[in-house]
């Protein structure tokens, strides 16, 4: 009977590795790994702050991201950039791009906002178990794509071309475009700027308080609330900035469902460079992206993309279940 | 102090984004864009559909019991829903114009949404079948979710022609109740092949598939077809947004031209991505990738690309381009003269008083005349004999035919 049930997978050639095309591509496979990484550490770091807070896995962060992509592209069509390169001068482009910028950072952080007051404030109030957290989340990350879906329908908004991207270093006979190393500087900055915030700021030691042991802190005068609405905003802004780079790399790829396979490896990505833990957040993202893309070139099809980067989430996890930096939000290092 | 600090660092990190940006846009605007060694190939200026070809009209003097429907299942959403939209207006042009004209036999048309799923087709479906009012069904279009319903329609007997489906094993099932309304891909693939390599001139082709039905089928035939000429492939899966790990591998095989078996919700994106990355080559896509959101969605990137398809080009018919503009206010799009032709053959049925549906799925059996786009008789499986495919590029933002190609 088994025999029976496999016999078609193993009669085609399910699986095959192209090692000459992974030593060939590894370089570009590499960098294009890196770039989409960066994005995913930016949302991942969503993910990290609130789990490192409040121990809860915020579902619905895909969809504070997902509007945040909505707002650049609702911004930039607005201002007149479409599918086709634009036009318009330098000046112009860097000043949209940064108004883009600004509107989804805002949108991003109004609706993690909102999410924190009106789906999980309640249930703190209430002390309602971890699962209820949980299923919340689930059920905000519907109610937010399907609201967009009600408002901007079924098909994916049209291409948003920011800039015609061209090529600047060769590096190993791959070249590297300027969109690339942009998307990953920008990122590295975000992600520096929001460790320091974290780790040097009156605030940022408020929320490793809370993290590290929220009731202590309460009594020491944080203000526990505000802790957690700062939080779940800032996660919120660096959504919105991984928001502009996802739409600068992708640009046909906002769709009301888009967040949720993008927010799933981001959370990967989180729970591999070790929940909880900032810098871990990037660092997942980049390990995710590039495996992923190894894995894709080295087995010959993107349905392989996933599977590889999970098998590795798991193997890692196998060994370090607290992720490749540990879980440390609370801990003094951070 | 420490505030101080971050705000600086934040002031230093946002100058050096900018000032990456500055670079990135500049360097922008003298790259060069679209493909470099583009073929000219003419674009087919008229099409004469067959004299005497039935209409949806018929001949006014119908007459038929009140309440008959016939149903359209299929995407009325979903990521490809532009093909369904294309489609259905097609279908509800022909019963309104048989409407129009037969008093005496008034016909309803119901609508199905499949989304185009494979997965969530199986309801709409069997809501359709369970209707006991429909006697004949237009659809379904994509290939994927006709192969998980087929079965369906088979055990109710209940006749449905395919304005679009085009995977060759849909009609090795069995099914006496499935008709296909155009060619299939097994003579898609040799004409997309001979657009490649004869009109094109394309030595070296790396051909993409998507992991749908109808892609794999398509991918199939077409490397096939191509033989040597392949430099080489990669697959991608539905709902993928990012193609950087399939592109990093076509820009290190140079290849002339990209053949991509898929429709136009991965299609659009992946080209554009590629000409993004420098693609200098021709973009080929089948019929699941013709229709103007691709050029939505790819913008001036999709000057590169080139469609094959089993349709023919119903905006070139002067009546057809007419009526149908002025009931939906756009051009008929890709299948909307295949859905109106295929609505015509079940509608021409009832007017001869086959309003059973074992009447009408022996009426489409038997069926030997002309329509608009072509001429329709079945052989026992369902495939149409003597199809043609069509040859179609983008050109400045408008997808034209170029003719015949196989």
């Amino acid at each position: 009977m088994l025999e029976l049930l496999l016999r078609p997978a193993m009669e085609n050639d399910w699986i095959s590795f192209d090692v000459p095309s992974l030593i060939q591509n590894f370089w570009s496979a590499t960098f294009d790994g890196l770039t989409f990484g960066a994005i995913y550490g930016l949302v991942a770091l969503g993910y990290t702050l609130v789990y490192g807070v409040l121990n809860l896995i915020n579902f619905a962060h895909s969809e504070v991201f997902i509007t945040g992509c909505y707002a650049v592209v609702l911004v930039l069509s607005s201002l007149g950039f479409g599918p086709s390169a634009p036009t318009m001068s330098v000046g112009l482009i860097i000043l949209s791009l940064i108004l883009a910028l600004v509107a989804a950072m805002i949108v991003s952080a109004i609706v993690a906002y909102l999410l924190e007051r009106v789906a999980y404030r309640p249930l703190r109030r209430r002390n309602a178990p971890r699962l209820v957290f949980l299923i919340t989340a689930i059920g905000a990350s519907f109610t937010i794509q399907y609201t967009i879906y009600l408002v901007r329908g079924a098909n994916p908004e049209p291409a948003i071309t920011m800039f015609r991207t061209s090529p600047i270093f060769d590096v190993f006979g791959t070249l590297i475009t300027d969109q690339q190393i942009l998307i990953v500087v920008a990122a590295v900055i975000t992600m520096i700027a929001t460790d320091q915030f974290i780790r040097r700021s009156r605030t940022g030691r408020g929320i490793r308080a809370v993290a590290q042991d929220p009731d202590t802190a309460t009594l020491m005068g944080v203000n526990r609330d505000r802790i957690i609405v700062i939080t779940f905003v800032v996660g919120g802004i660096v959504a919105g900035v991984g928001a502009l780079f996802y739409v600068m790399l992708v640009p046909s790829g906002v769709q009301y469902s888009g967040g949720f396979v993008l927010g799933v490896k981001a959370f990967a990505a989180a729970v591999l460079g070790g929940i909880g833990n900032v810098r871990g957040a990037l660092l997942g993202g980049l390990l995710l992206g590039v495996i992923g893309n190894y894995g894709q070139i080295l087995l010959g099809n993107s349905q392989w993309t996933d599977v590889v980067a999970f098998v590795i989430l798991v193997l890692v996890l196998l060994v370090k279940p607290t992720g490749i930096l540990g879980t440390s939000l609370g801990r003094s290092k951070a | 102090m420490l505030r101080k600090k971050i705000v600086t660092s934040i002031a230093v990190g946002a100058a050096a984004v900018l000032l990456m940006t500055a670079c990135a846009a500049q360097s922008g605007g003298t790259a060069t864009a679209g493909p470099a060694a583009k073929v000219d190939l003419p674009v087919l200026a008229s099409f004469d559909p067959p004299k005497g070809a039935v209409l949806p009209a018929g001949d006014g003097k119908a007459t038929c019991p009140a309440g008959l429907t016939l149903g359209y299942v299929g995407a009325q959403t979903g990521a490809n829903a532009q093909l369904g939209i294309n489609i259905i207006n097609g279908v509800q042009l022909a019963v309104d114009q048989h409407n129009k004209a037969n008093a005496g036999c008034q016909i309803s048309l119901k609508k199905f949404d499949t989304e185009g799923d494979p997965g969530k087709a199986t309801g709409p479906v069997t809501q359709a079948v369970n209707e006991a009012d429909i006697v004949g069904i237009v659809g379904l279009p994509f290939s994927g979710e006709s192969k998980a319903t087929g079965n369906i329609f088979e055990q109710k007997g209940l006749v449905h022609i395919t304005p679009s489906a085009t995977n060759p094993g849909l009609t090795t099932n069995g099914w006496k109740t499935f008709f296909r309304g155009l060619g299939n891909d097994a003579t898609q693939g040799p004409a997309a092949a001979n657009l490649l390599t004869g009109k094109l001139k394309a030595k070296k082709v790396y051909v993409v598939q998507d992991d749908s039905d109808y892609g794999i089928g398509l991918g199939t035939a077409t490397t096939k077809a191509l033989g040597s000429a392949v430099s080489g492939s990669d697959k991608v899966i539905t709902a993928q947004k990012d193609f950087s790990a399939t592109i990093s591998k076509i820009m290190s095989n140079k290849p002339d031209a990209v053949f991509y078996a898929g429709y136009y919700a991965e299609g659009a994106p992946f080209d554009q991505q590629l000409v993004n990355k420098g693609f200098k080559g021709a973009f080929v896509g089948p019929d699941g990738a013709k229709d103007d959101q691709f050029i939505k969605l790819a913008g001036d990137a999709s000057e590169n690309t080139y469609f094959s398809c089993p349709c023919i080009p119903g905006e070139l018919i002067p009546s057809f381009k007419n009526a149908y503009s002025a009931a939906f206010k756009a051009d008929p799009g890709t299948y909307s003269i295949e859905g109106y032709d295929a609505a015509t053959v079940l509608l021409s049925g009832i007017d001869a008083g086959k309003t059973t549906r074992a009447d009408l799925l022996a009426w489409v059996t038997s069926y030997d005349k002309d329509g608009l786009s072509k001429h329709y008789k079945w052989s026992a499986t369902g495939e149409l004999q003597a199809p043609t495919v069509f040859g179609y590029k983008v050109s400045k933002g408008k997808i034209l035919p170029i003719g015949v190609i196989g």
